[in-house]
């Protein structure tokens, strides 16, 4: 297998991705230019630019999809099916809806860090939910269907707020945080979701090693060692704070964290705890990308991120469903 | 010393009695079979005697410590178990399951110091797999892959092995490996209880068999002793005729 050039290559091209993103818009900029702003040079114009607008659109876009790419793998490895994600769990819309209240009450205008925190109390509590259900029900259908009923029911508490909304700009806002975009991203709110992004990404890799364990299922695993309560809330709380995170920055966005482990895990002999790294990678750089198609298509009104993510996630994620084999239901 | 204990161990799910004073004990020299028609309490007596499963009453000990008390991975380095359910979630290498046995030493799959490298080279080739080690656990037969799952099990260099119905849907020649293999680990220094619905494979490699009916314990000893023609009579309601350890079963009572 050529797994060892995995790592390399997808932080290789992650990085290619985030520089072509800062040429790439409606006035390009060619390499030189972009070279010397990112490191001091070039005049006032193009440093705005690149500074202001492109890279931190493009970081944003790479650490959302970081954070679902490896929430979801750790997702996965926790209920044992690779159609576990947080889009399709319903975290993300309970994320949103929770960031979503917060607006409109005004709760976010009393503190930046009001926003980031509702989101990932969002998360957690639809998490959560997930995880509980996954102890009474061994049928991944059963949690599947309990997501759907989440992003249901997020989607209808959304679109009550937005009847409510008393005007268009806090509609447009919602609608930012239904579908999802990094449009207009500043580096601070890419420095506010971070150290959520970056607690969550931390429990779930010092916790991976029990998601490999659970591979033999949930009694083999706590036979050879594995608690399992304690790995069951660890892989919650550190895919919570990452999804909510995310979701904080950039809105609900969908199926990166299927789309992305599924390629990944043939490289890792289908190893859930070797898969987490490489699909924050590979998903952070699908978003780079679908972001540069976002701001490249010729568009009146630009795309949104997630309707992009959506377009070519959920006819993967019906793929991947139908060659499943029912293997634990 | 390695030793699983029970004494007077009752399990109860709500109202229902599942397991009623079980006192049972399994040292390594061993190769105890666990028998008793369906619903009899066998894998509540195993589950509880681990401290997988709480317990109502009487007690539990792995080497002298309650077994409830015992860490997971405390547990898993005592006794290796084999659960009667064995779904594989991933199509992960028949090498890459196999170190999962290593779990309680700090190992994982891809991240294996020499001592767990050596322990899963010795359970693979002990379980004859040496020839299957990089292939896909999803191309296996199912006689394969309850090898894979024996050699997980004997990865962890535990003195002890409790197996939940290890040759369940088996065939013959693969019912006979497997058991092989585990008189095998039984002769190198382990101690066994295995929950077998086969008789005649119980009467062929037990060194002592506890006998389960409706959640108790109706008798326990060598071969020898407790297979009986009126004992098959009792717990499973069969007719049989028996020589030594002969075993032929004729037809429902």
């Amino acid at each position: 297998m050529t797994s060892r050039l995995l790592l390399p290559g997808l932080i290789a091209a992650s990085l290619l991705a985030i520089f072509a993103a800062c040429l790439l818009g409606s006035t390009p900029l060619p390499a030189d230019r972009v070279l010397s702003a990112l490191f001091g040079g070039a005049d006032v114009g193009d440093r705005l630019v690149v500074w202001q607008i492109r890279l931190p659109r493009a970081l944003a876009a790479f650490i959302t999809g970081a954070a679902l790419g490896i929430s979801g793998a750790a997702l996965q490895g926790l209920l044992r099916n690779p159609l576990a994600e947080p889009g399709v769990l319903g975290v993300s819309a309970s994320a949103s809806l929770f960031a979503t209240v917060s607006l409109y009450y005004g709760f976010a205008a009393l503190s930046p860090w009001v926003l980031p925190l509702a989101a990932i109390a969002g998360a957690l509590a639809a998490t959560a939910l997930i995880a509980l259900a996954a102890i009474r029900t061994r049928s991944v259908v059963t949690l599947i269907l309990i997501g759907v009923g989440l992003s249901s029911f997020s989607g209808a508490a959304m679109s009550l707020l937005m009847n409510l909304a008393p005007n268009p700009f806090s509609l447009s806002d919602m609608i930012n945080w239904m579908l999802g975009s990094v449009a207009n991203r500043s580096f601070e709110e890419v420095g506010l979701a971070a150290p959520f992004l970056i607690a969550g990404a931390a429990i779930l890799l010092a916790s991976r090693r029990g998601l490999s364990a659970l591979t033999l299922g949930e009694e083999a695993a706590s036979g050879v060692g594995l608690n399992l309560r304690n790995q069951r809330i660890l892989t919650v709380l550190g895919a919570g704070l990452a999804t909510g995170g995310s979701v904080a920055l950039a809105g609900a966005i969908g199926f990166v964290g299927i789309v992305a482990p599924h390629l990944i895990r043939p490289f890792v002999k289908h190893d859930p705890a070797r898969s987490l790294i490489p699909s924050a990678l590979l998903a952070g750089l699908i978003l780079v990308v679908a972001d540069i198609g976002v701001r490249l298509l010729p568009t009146s009104n630009e795309l949104k991120l997630g309707v992009v993510a959506a377009l070519i996630g959920a006819p993967a994620f019906v793929w991947i469903a139908m060659r499943r084999r029912t293997l634990n239901g | 010393m390695a030793e699983l204990l029970t004494r007077d161990l009752t399990v109860k799910a709500g109202p229902t009695t599942l397991v009623q004073a079980a006192s049972i004990r399994v040292v390594p020299g061993e190769l105890v079979a666990l028998l008793g028609p369906n619903g009899a309490g066998k894998t509540s007596l195993l589950r509880s005697a681990l401290g997988l499963e709480k317990r109502a009453a009487g007690l539990a000990t792995l080497d002298g410590t309650d077994s409830e008390k015992l860490s997971p991975m405390q547990r898993a380095r005592r006794v290796a178990y084999l659960p009667q359910l064995r779904p594989l979630a991933w199509p992960n290498t028949v090498r890459d399951v196999v170190a999962l046995g290593r779990f309680a030493y700090g190992a994982a799959p891809g991240r294996l110091n020499p001592a767990d490298a050596a322990a899963v080279d010795e359970a693979i080739r002990r379980c004859d797999l040496a020839g299957l080690s990089d292939r896909q656990t999803d191309t296996l037969s199912g006689g394969e892959l309850a090898r894979v799952h024996c050699a997980r099990a004997f990865a962890a260099d535990a003195p002890l092995l409790v197996a939940d119905e290890p040759v369940a849907a088996l065939d013959p020649r693969h019912q006979f490996r497997i058991m092989d293999i585990v008189r095998q680990y039984v002769e190198t220094g382990g101690g066994a209880l295995v929950v077998l619905h086969d008789i005649p494979l119980a009467a062929r490699y037990a060194t002592r068999m506890i006998w389960m009916k409706s959640s108790r314990i109706i008798a326990d000893g060598p071969p020898e002793e407790t297979l009986t023609e009126q004992r098959l009579a009792d717990i499973y309601g069969v007719r049989a005729r028996i020589e030594g350890r002969a075993v032929e079963i004729e037809g429902a009572i």
